[in-house]
């Protein structure tokens, strides 16, 4: 097993594996969301779910925001940057990200100016270079990168800087939790908690899960000891009939998160009525946009923005596999006509995908697991 | 984009106290640290980045873990690494 070879304090691991099962009923079967996609990608690189009895299933979440970017997005992306005297930038994260029609790097190929930034910021230093051009900057992910956007924005009112805009994707991840909990596809027994998200929000956005849904949340780190520790926890409190909110990751993660990164979020924007998650379909207040008093700096509404509504290549199963309903493999083109090299769906794209990281990681498990998933 | 990278913050900028010169692996870079500025960090101290801002505090040993974790990781961090290097924040 890699885990072993690889994992510095194999000990631990294993004595909190036995911990874990020893909390287990006979014939009661566990499901754990992780709904972050670094924690996806830390499970399969270490073969976490070898460690767990076989009546916990984890199940992988909606936390990649490359992957819930849903086609119209993409297609209106590269419409907008194929408007005249447009810039594109992006994270490198959304080149390869399939629309209806190409991709960034596609679109990039065929004459349109993209450039991958490492961060909001480098956008400013291009739109400063190039007073005659539009600069348009792609925001995605969830609120851990969220007040990046809103601080660059605030940069750039600060300077007077009138050729930069954002055409923002900025998505929240509560109401998406919200709205699997919600959903009668799957039925889940507690939620480890996103470790980079809560740095920004906190612990307290998740007390409705315990309070009203009765589901135990554990905020975990990204090691795989934090991992076990936190469902250690969980099955703790489940064993015990409690269900609260706690912090596994406390030595990153404060209990009511950065304030200073929440107030630039609600300075520079609000809560849009609604937002298109690839998947999950339309979620209530579950985007960002630009406030009024920032409208100059919203691409959105200084270009046409065609805001079609593309549906899913058939084939593809990224919403039933960002819900949690079937596993990566489950689905008809897993590694066969999607792979990493030539995607067609999202969760195959960015590295902290489900697909993609059990792609690269988890063949060696499959068999076991999927005796696991029948019985 | 996701990955949260640790940087050791070497100096304030002169007349820019948002920015800080920061050491990521060898990479020195300029990153924002406004968004610690209610708790700024002082230079020998370790903070973790998300696209070009500071969003927490972390101590060293936390440093070293999380790197631990990204080089593990392999090509994602490699091209978040040179996406960094590539930047140029100020």
């Amino acid at each position: 097993m890699r885990f072993v070879d690889e994992f510095r304090d194999a000990d631990k691991a294993h004595a909190l594996a036995a911990k874990i099962a020893a909390l287990c009923v006979p014939g009661r079967q566990y499901k754990l969301m992780e709904v972050c996609g670094g924690h996806t990608h830390t499970i399969y690189k270490h073969g976490l779910e070898d460690y767990l009895p076989e009546s916990i299933t984890l199940v992988h979440g909606p936390g990649c925001p490359v992957c819930v970017i849903p086609m119209g997005r993409v297609d209106d992306a590269i419409h907008l940057a194929s408007q005249p005297d447009v810039i594109m930038t992006s994270f490198g994260d959304m080149m390869r990200v399939p629309g209806s029609q190409e991709s960034f790097f596609d679109a990039r190929a065929a004459g349109t100016d993209i450039r991958m930034v490492y961060s909001p910021l480098d956008s400013l230093k291009i739109a400063r270079q190039n007073p005659g051009k539009r600069v348009v900057f792609v925001a995605i992910g969830f609120e851990t990168t969220t007040p990046s956007t809103a601080m660059t924005v605030l940069r750039a009112a600060a300077e007077g800087l009138g050729n930069f805009s954002v055409f923002c994707n900025h998505v929240t991840i509560i109401p998406a939790i919200k709205a699997i909990l919600d959903s009668p596809d799957l039925r889940l027994d507690g939620f480890i908690g996103p470790g980079h998200v809560s740095t920004v929000i906190g612990c307290r956005p998740y007390e409705f899960i315990a309070r009203e849904y009765g589901k135990p949340v554990v905020v975990a780190g990204f090691e795989p000891l934090d991992i076990l520790q936190s469902i250690y926890m969980l099955m703790v409190q489940l064993s015990e009939g409690r269900t609260e909110v706690e912090n596994q990751y406390t030595r990153v993660v404060p209990w009511d998160g950065n304030l200073a990164a929440l107030r630039a979020i609600n300075q520079v924007m609000e809560l849009r009525p609604y937002f298109e998650w690839r998947g999950l379909g339309f979620i209530s207040h579950s985007a960002m946009r630009m406030r009024p008093d920032y409208a100059s700096f919203d691409a959105e509404l200084l270009f046409q923005v065609p805001g079609v509504r593309v549906a899913d290549p058939k084939a593809c199963q990224c919403g039933e596999v960002l819900k949690g309903v079937l596993k990566p493999w489950e689905c008809k083109v897993f590694g066969t006509a999607c792979t990493p090299e030539t995607p067609i769906g999202t969760c195959m794209v960015s590295p902290e995908g489900a697909c993609a990281a059990y792609y690269n990681y988890g063949r060696m498990n499959r068999h076991r697991v999927v005796e696991v998933s029948i019985s | 984009m996701c990955l949260g990278i640790p940087g050791e913050v070497i100096e304030f900028l002169p007349d820019q106290p948002d920015l800080a010169r920061v050491d990521v692996s060898g990479v020195k870079r300029v990153i924002n640290v406004a968004l610690l500025a209610d708790d700024p960090p002082e230079p020998g101290e370790w903070v973790l980045i998300h696209v070009g801002f500071a969003l927490s505090k972390i101590d060293e040993s936390e440093a070293a873990a999380a790197l631990e974790f990204l080089e593990e990781i392999g090509q994602a961090y490699a091209d978040e690494l040179a996406a960094l290097q590539e930047s140029r924040i100020e």
